[in-house]
């Protein structure tokens, strides 16, 4: 079973959302994401200052396996992106909660994030999957 | 070692020169490059050792075993490639005029017959050069189709998850966007979801019959009924034809677009071993529209159809006739086959399949769909043995190398997990479908003891296990100097 952090929010397309309070967010995907996919080899950021909706795509991580979306959990702006994934993207692999966040967003409605899995509700979403 | 590696200055190889000296006075001067290119210099027997070695290292279907789910490695007949290098055929100038070359073209005319009379398709046109340029053809008629009717609303292709990622990437590439549909259970599409993302907006819908997760899609009929109520088209992805060879056609299914890999179904080489070929064939809705050149035959005479005669053509895909060299062996093959060879193509490569099936099910593997008939492959999935024994689909795929076998398909279709998909084809015996069976038994018993052994391998191939992350992450393919 992956880690999963309990002060974070998840999607059940395994990306996290860490709310820092001031209605910005910062954007990941998950320990189990990243064991799924294996060794990430690309990851193509948003660029700061778009504009994202909820479920929109964000970006691609790329593994040896599989090339995959990284849908928006909520809808905003771009405000950073993690730079440092462009030529270390085995950070995901490594410390997929911490130094391999993928970008934060101002966000337009801060209350989107109340729609999202709290930590129980995306373990039953990880169970389910591995069943 | 490189060719690079070898050079010694001075050297060569007499029988690669040119016999005469090229005159560049024609060029103009600032188009001229200051540095000769870097050549290796090599001498004739080194250059021949250099590339007969390299051959030897090839794992390739003329050496080995090789059930590549989705792609149809099967035996590439030397009679075809004999036949297909006739000195009239290679020969001939590809702008030497249409009276000049009536045999060629009348081979051409006749393979499009027999493909539109294999897929049950109204007209054919070859000139796709491999399955994704197929694609890409059959989505811009699509396109071309809705456009010509006024109807520019359509903007969504439907894919269903568990399709070839080339069908999402070709329909990207003609302006679409993607509406995924989720696959059930057992293996079909999910019908339900289908209705629910079926509007005004469906440009079409882009499907694999057999499907990619190994299982004939039962529920077709239905599936076009409802497609073509909501105004779009079906479009049919030939990748597992080989199945359905002289059984069903996908034209009879319902569908309007097709293409066709002749690299696979219709064995011509690949996968390394030549270009691909990836023929279109439509209903008569589409005809219009279909790539040119296709090759028209009154009775007398055969000759190409250009843009004169199809002004709605969405174009060339290629410069001259495709990859003609390509069309002729599939044009040899289909005639060596005839209607029952081919029939048996597809009774021969399920009935292979499924007997393997039946086989890696006795030998306790875990079939993706086990309540479901194997179509002419099918898939395993090793979770079992990655959570209990630590060794996962990619370990045994490269354990299986040093047993003489190449591995399956790994990891696709996405969903499911540490997944074979195992396509036999026609032209294995019973003995190499057993040997595989047996290997993946001793496989799995290595592991028991121990995962070590499966996880460093291969250990008889000219390399190791490869560092396929550092050569992603690092990619280093261009060779210089030595400072």
């Amino acid at each position: 079973m992956s880690y999963i952090p309990s002060d974070l929010l998840f999607t059940s397309s395994h990306e996290w959302v860490r709310d820092e309070g001031d209605d910005t967010v910062t954007i990941g995907i998950t320990d189990h994401a990243q064991e799924l996919l294996g060794d990430l080899v690309f990851i193509e950021l948003p660029e700061v200052g778009d504009t994202i909706e909820a479920g929109g795509e964000a970006g691609v991580v790329e593994s040896v396996k599989a090339a995959s979306d990284i849908f928006s959990p909520v809808s905003g702006e771009v405000i950073e992106i993690n730079e440092d994934l462009v030529d270390s993207p085995e950070l995901v692999n490594e410390q997929a909660y911490d130094n391999g966040w993928i970008y934060k967003i101002k966000l337009n409605d801060p209350s989107e994030i109340d729609g999202l899995l709290n930590p129980e509700a995306y373990t039953e979403v990880v169970e389910a999957d591995e069943h | 070692m490189l060719i690079f590696e070898q050079s010694s200055k001075g050297r060569v190889a007499h029988a690669q020169s040119p016999a005469t000296k090229a005159s560049l006075d024609d060029l103009p001067a600032d188009m001229l490059r200051e540095t000769p290119p870097l050549m290796p210099e090599v001498s004739e027997m080194q250059a021949v050792r250099h590339y007969t070695r390299l051959s030897q290292k090839n794992f390739s279907i003329d050496t080995h075993f090789y059930p590549l789910g989705s792609c149809t490695m099967k035996y590439n007949p030397r009679a075809c490639n004999s036949l297909s290098m006739l000195p009239g055929l290679v020969d001939r100038h590809p702008y030497a005029p249409d009276s000049h070359s009536q045999g060629f073209l009348s081979c051409m005319h006749d393979l499009q017959e027999i493909l539109k009379e294999v897929t049950g398709m109204k007209a054919v046109s070859l000139s796709p050069m491999a399955g994704a340029q197929g694609e890409f053809a059959g989505v811009a008629m699509i396109k071309a189709y809705h456009e010509s009717r006024g109807d520019m609303a359509r903007n969504e292709i439907i894919v269903p998850d568990a399709a070839h990622g080339t069908n999402p990437a070709s329909a990207v590439m003609c302006g679409y966007k993607i509406q995924e549909i989720p696959t059930r259970d057992d293996g079909d599409i999910d019908v339900d979801a289908l209705k629910e993302v079926l509007g005004p907006q469906t440009a079409g819908i882009m499907l694999t019959n057999p499907s990619t997760v190994g299982v004939f899609e039962r529920r077709i009929q239905e599936i076009a009924a409802l497609v073509h109520e909501a105004g779009g088209l079906l479009y049919y992805d030939g990748a597992n034809l080989n199945a359905i060879l002289g059984k069903v056609r996908p034209g009879d299914m319902g569908f309007d677009v097709i293409h066709m890999n002749l690299h696979k179904t219709f064995s011509t080489p690949h996968g390394g071993g030549g270009p691909g070929a990836g023929p279109v064939g439509v209903s008569e809705r589409l005809e219009p529209f279909l790539p040119i050149p296709m090759i028209d035959y009154d009775g007398t005479n055969y000759r190409f159809i250009t843009a004169d005669d199809r002004p709605q053509s969405i174009g060339r895909l290629s410069a001259f006739a495709g990859n003609a060299g390509i069309l002729l062996r599939a044009y040899i093959y289909a005639r060596l086959l005839g209607r029952q060879g081919m029939t048996r193509v597809a009774e021969y490569s399920t009935l292979n399949a499924n007997y393997m099936l039946k086989k890696m099910k006795a030998a306790g593997f875990e079939a993706a769909y086990p309540d479901r008939r194997a179509t002419h492959e099918f898939i395993i999935t090793l979770r079992k043995e990655a959570k209990d024994l630590g060794v996962n689909a990619m370990d045994f795929a490269k354990r299986l190398l040093d047993y003489g076998v190449h591995a399956p398909t790994t990891y696709f279709p996405l969903l499911v997990p540490e997944c074979f998909l195992i396509e036999p084809t026609e032209t294995e015996s019973i003995d190499a479908l057993d040997n595989f069976v047996e290997a993946m038994i001793k496989i799995r018993e290595e592991a028991e003891t121990g995962a070590d052994r499966v996880k460093g391998a291969p250990y008889t191939l000219p390399v190791r296990r490869l560092d396929d992350v550092k050569a992603a992450r690092e990619l280093d393919i261009a060779w210089k100097p030595a400072e």
